[in-house]
């Protein structure tokens, strides 16, 4: 059977759930605006102006974007460390860390087949992630992970200037790096850290999108990503019923496949 | 020279055989109430506390330093400070404004420190080097960590005059060849009172000191030892440039147009947004002014490695690391940049290597659209 005539058929399957949509978008735009109104206030513009100081406030302004989003920033967070124990198994906690073998392996076929762009000659239906793969998984805690370094360095830069309890928490932060010299540095070192982790990510979800077309990219609006239909049991076993036993097989191409030629 | 006497003087007392009137007396009292931040109502409390105490006698070291702590202070506002809390006189240590040298204020030192053992305030000015065994700081032939331990162990308080003795200053900056470090580093068992700055605003100085004698306590201190009443605000907190800052009119060089109007220093390397003192409030040399005031930038001082966190006239420091001063923006774009190419020569890669596979889906996705049913 050569795949050439096997014609692939889908299923949409409901991936990210609402609540994880919002929060990628909202974490999204905060990123956005905390990186550009912080690039602003690290290097703002001189502007020459003949209206008095008393007339303008707009340093003021950015600077107070930039404070709003973060507390945005912190609560979308919150929120969304809450779904991964609540929400689906695409949404959990697990899903970000390679506890499994199956997550192992899941993370050298990644390496070998999206990141060194070899070959894959036996096509497992498990090697396609439905929700992020194991790679991505790892990558989504390199980035909360710099998210919390910019919450404690920008909380903590900030409670001096505030009152309010939850800038309050962050009082160690400062006397932990000695000053505000090497916290300020570090909050934006950081900030290009976060900009290298968008470009890889919005590269690859393109190139997930591109090679898989299974609507990598529409799904973060839509919820919904399209999955083969091999992947996905029979209509009478879902409710509760225990499936047939059904291995995974392997769906090795033809021998004659203009892949296998490729090398 | 007279010896330590038995029966120990009050701050009255001394400060009227210095020849002030009680007149002075008692605006030293106000000064020292308004420094320390206290409502009017506890000046009486402050002279009914000077009057009755008995000086305190104080022991003031110095290490690797420029002794501009010690300028400072006896240039603080009042005269009366510096004459009251260094008895410069019968002295008790004070090595470079005592009347005694050499052996004789070596043995002065020692007949305080066992007299009032569990009672003088230890004031160290001056980092101390640990390299080669603290042979970079010897003082009556003796190390500096020798000196600072023995001292120590007696007193009742400690006081780390400066950014030398609170964050090793510029003898710590990189390379850091005599492994200068602060006193924190070496003693451990008591409270250290951190009075940063390079130097210190004398009246910051006097104030810490007649809290402590005034009351008997430590004023209140932050995480990092140092005096809320002096540190708990920045520099940019206070400064009459603020509104400019509020307002985004800054200055890019010292002569520019924008300079002239008086406009906020942030762009030229200002630190005053990262630095805790009292430089806008108390100002220098008797209230006339503070750098600020003057045109230049705050340096941050008073902060940990000011030195190490150059240059003064960038907003953020350098990369050192990367051979070339490089700011952390610069090794940003670059990498970024590189990203942007090392992404751009995935994605022509994977349409190579992936060419099969996207001309299978290619055609059944065409093979599909021919079969689309329009009806
Ligand atoms: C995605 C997260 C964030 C990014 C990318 C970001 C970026 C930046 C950048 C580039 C700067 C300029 C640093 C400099 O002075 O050179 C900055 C300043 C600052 N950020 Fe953030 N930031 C983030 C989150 C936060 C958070 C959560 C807070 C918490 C309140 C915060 C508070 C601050 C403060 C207080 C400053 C210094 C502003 C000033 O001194 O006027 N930031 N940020
Ligand atoms: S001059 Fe310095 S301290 Fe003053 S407002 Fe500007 S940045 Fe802040």
């Amino acid at each position: 059977m050569a795949s050439t005539k096997k014609d692939l058929t889908f299923k949409r399957v409901y991936v990210w759930e609402l609540p994880v949509r919002i929060f990628h978008w909202a974490n999204a735009l905060c990123i956005t605006v905390l990186a550009a109104t912080g690039f602003v206030i690290a290097n703002p513009p001189a502007i020459m102006s003949s209206t008095e100081a008393s007339g303008q406030f707009w340093f003021g302004t950015v600077r107070y974007i930039h404070f709003a989003t973060a507390y945005i920033f912190l609560g979308a967070m919150i929120l969304r460390i809450y779904w991964a124990f609540v929400g689906n198994r695409y949404a959990n906690w697990r899903s970000f860390l390679p506890l499994t073998q199956k997550a192992l392996l899941n993370i050298r076929h990644v390496l070998q087949i999206d990141i060194l762009l070899g070959v894959d000659k036996e096509h497992r239906l498990g090697n396609i992630a439905i929700g992020h793969n194991a790679v991505a998984g790892a990558s989504y805690v390199v980035l909360f992970l710099l998210a919390l370094v910019q919450v404690a360095t920008g909380f903590g830069l900030y409670e001096p200037m505030s009152a309010f309890f939850v800038a309050d928490l962050f009082s160690w932060v400062i006397p932990l790096f000695g000053s505000d010299f090497t916290v300020r540095f570090i909050h934006h070192a950081v900030t290009w850290l976060m900009i290298l982790f968008v470009i890889i990510h919005v590269y690859l979800v393109f190139y997930h999108d591109w090679l898989e077309g299974r609507g990598e990219v529409s799904s973060m609006f839509s919820g919904y990503k399209f999955v083969l239909t091999d992947r996905i049991k029979p209509e009478d076993t879902l409710e509760g019923e225990t499936p047939p036993a059904q291995e995974e097989e392997p769906w090795v191409e033809d021998e004659k496949t203009p892949a296998a030629e490729a090398h | 020279m007279k010896s330590i006497k038995n029966k120990r003087e009050t701050y009255l007392q001394s400060v009227l055989k210095q020849g002030y009137s009680r007149r002075d007396f008692m605006k030293f009292a106000t000064y020292m109430a308004a420094y320390m931040g206290l409502e009017t109502s506890v000046v009486g409390q402050v002279a009914r506390q000077l009057e009755n105490t008995p000086r305190i006698p104080v022991i003031w070291e110095h290490y690797q330093e420029c002794t501009c702590c010690s300028e400072s202070f006896i240039r603080s506002d009042h005269p009366i400070v510096s004459d009251i809390i260094l008895d410069k006189i019968s002295l008790d240590y004070t090595l470079t404004l005592m009347a005694a040298s050499g052996h004789q204020a070596e043995a002065a030192k020692h007949a305080t420190m066992e007299k009032y053992h569990g009672e003088y305030i230890l004031c160290v000015e001056g980092s101390v080097p640990l390299g080669d065994d603290g042979n970079y700081c010897c003082i009556a032939g003796r190390t500096a960590i020798d000196h600072l331990k023995e001292a120590a162990e007696g007193a009742a308080v400690i006081i780390a005059w400066g950014s030398c003795a609170s964050n090793g200053c510029v003898q710590a900056a990189y390379p850091n060849p005599t492994e200068a470090v602060p006193i924190h580093k070496i003693i451990k068992n008591k409270p250290i009172v951190r009075v940063p700055g390079c130097p210190p605003i004398g009246e910051v100085m006097a104030g810490v000191i007649v809290h402590y004698v005034t009351f008997g306590t430590l004023p209140e201190l932050d995480r990092l030892n140092r005096p809320k009443a002096f540190y708990a605000k920045r520099i940019h907190d206070s400064c009459y440039r603020r509104p400019y800052y509020d307002a985004g009119l800054f200055a890019e060089s010292f002569d520019d147009e924008n300079a002239k109007k008086g406009y906020c220093l942030y762009k030229v390397g200002c630190r005053g947004p990262m630095t805790y003192n009292s430089c806008g409030t108390i100002k220098w040399n008797n209230g006339v002014s503070f750098p600020i005031q003057s045109g230049h930038g705050c340096i941050g001082c008073s902060e940990d490695n000011f030195w190490d966190n150059g240059p003064f006239y960038e907003r953020i420091s350098s990369l050192n690391g990367f051979g070339i001063e490089a700011s952390a923006d610069q090794v940003g774009k670059a990498t970024a940049a590189a990203l942007g190419v090392g992404v751009t020569a995935h994605a022509i890669a994977a349409n190579v290597a992936k060419r099969n596979e996207l001309k299978n889906s290619i055609a059944e996705g065409t093979r599909n659209e021919k079969q689309v049913r329009e009806d």
